[in-house]
């Protein structure tokens, strides 16, 4: 009984330590963004791998959700006679919702993950504490560039993520479906709003971004420095942002939309 | 890789970003129409507005020359006052001109319709409409439809003497 007790407290105490851990090592990645400023080479090299290489995945993926949602909405909507309405169906949610959390997710598990494992492997391979030894900070030279990487990538992927899904929705709902091209744009620019909506989208994207970045550097930074405990990281990495992201995205949504 | 790759890259990417952005804000969303804040306002009373709400069009023989601004309640006449802005380019209107409030299909939005009347003074920004005519309420309807069912079956005409009225009616009407 007691040793069942000790086993709770133990892993609560372990639960607030890393909490405690994440927030302190957020506290001190944020300091040292602004410096990174100074060097921009670092931040564009990592938005290279952060962001245009997680862009396929957005686009295709992209294109495909935005296709099936022109589909599905065509076959729901051709019931009530309300077809038309169909780009309003299809801008709503990707703007409002699939956009930012589909994006964040893919960018989660392109990206995210490939951070923590890059970030976890030099903590195994003491590469950080070998820059610590030559008076180089390792969060400032590592982790804020790519901390930085992301959140700045992450608004233009899930913006990217949207266009190219209203394309998509156009491309089945008006070439291959027969909707009406004027009434297909007419609608949607009607219904959508450019702050309510497309503002507050990105706004979500921001915030993903942020938290994405925070748990894969986080999880890098703090992994057992042994294969097993970077293949552990990362899947935490994964597993952490997506179910952070899903909860971040109701309470977003609840506060945005929800009056 | 190439240091000049990178950079390209990335610029191309930002680049990208900025005009998925860009495109959402003016191809989807209203910010195309909503750019123009100039217009006047005119404002109308209504006995009942239904479902109508902020930012619900107006319109002129279909085309849609502004939206609805603020919905307010009058105590002292106590009728709904909407207020309606109207784009510029489509100035004087004249001043016995009125709103409708319509529902778009069965089951779609509610909307201003203006109809212009024949007036040759034209109205100011500001101006208040004289004549209005309220939404119809589906409850309403279906409540006098049910009623005046009833009174039919109260005074107990024989079917066949219904069936004589119309034909008597339409030619006259």
């Amino acid at each position: 009984m007691l040793d069942l007790l000790q086993q709770l407290g133990r892993a609560a105490l372990g639960l607030f330590q890393r909490l405690g851990r994440g927030n302190l090592f957020l506290l001190q990645t944020l300091a040292s963004t602004p410096g990174i400023l100074l060097r921009p080479g670092l931040v564009i090299r990592q938005l290279w791998s952060v962001g245009v290489l997680t862009l396929v995945i957005i686009v295709v993926s992209g294109l495909f959700v935005g296709m099936v949602m022109g589909l599905q909405g065509y076959n729901t909507l051709v019931d009530f006679g309300a077809e038309e309405s169909l780009g309003v169906l299809v801008a709503l949610s990707l703007v409002r919702e699939l956009g930012p959390v589909v994006a964040a997710l893919l960018f989660a598990g392109r990206a995210g993950s490939a951070l923590t494992a890059e970030i976890g492997l030099m903590k195994a391979t003491e590469q950080l504490s070998g820059m610590e030894m030559m008076a180089v900070d390792p969060v400032q030279r590592v982790i804020a560039p790519r901390f930085l990487a992301a959140f700045l990538s992450m608004p233009l992927l899930a913006a990217i993520f949207s266009a190219v899904g209203i394309f998509g929705g156009y491309l089945v709902g008006v070439g291959l479906l027969g909707v009406d091209d004027g009434a297909f744009w007419s609608q949607m620019q009607d219904k959508v709003d450019f702050h309510d909506d497309i503002l507050n989208g990105v706004i979500k994207s921001i915030v993903f971004g942020f938290v994405v970045g925070w748990i894969a550097m986080f999880e890098g930074y703090d992994a057992v420095p042994t294969a097993e405990g970077v293949s552990q990281a990362t899947t935490r990495t994964v597993v952490h942002s997506a179910l952070v992201v899903l909860g971040l995205d109701f309470v977003l949504t609840a506060l945005m939309f929800g009056d | 890789m190439n240091t000049r790759t990178v950079e390209i890259g990335v610029g191309l990417f930002v680049a990208v970003g900025i005009a998925a952005l860009f495109m959402l804000a003016m191809q989807v969303s209203n910010l195309s129409t909503i750019g123009s804040s100039g217009g006047y306002r005119i404002t109308a009373t209504f006995e009942n507005i239904g479902g109508l709400k902020v930012r619900s069009p107006v319109t002129v023989s279909g085309v849609r020359v502004g939206r609805v601004d603020v919905i307010d309640y009058d105590l002292h006449t106590f009728q709904a006052v909407v207020t309606m802005k109207i784009e510029d380019q489509y100035k004087g209107f004249p001043e016995d001109t009125s709103a409708s409030i319509f529902t778009a299909g069965l089951l779609g939005e509610q909307y201003v319709a203006l109809e212009p009347g024949g007036s040759m003074t034209s109205i100011e920004d500001g101006g208040r409409l004289q004549l209005t005519q309220s939404a119809l309420v589906m409850e309403q309807i279906i409540g006098q439809f049910l009623y005046s069912m009833a009174a039919d079956k109260k005074t107990d005409q024989p079917p066949d003497q219904k069936t004589e009225q119309q034909p008597d009616q339409q030619p006259g009407g």
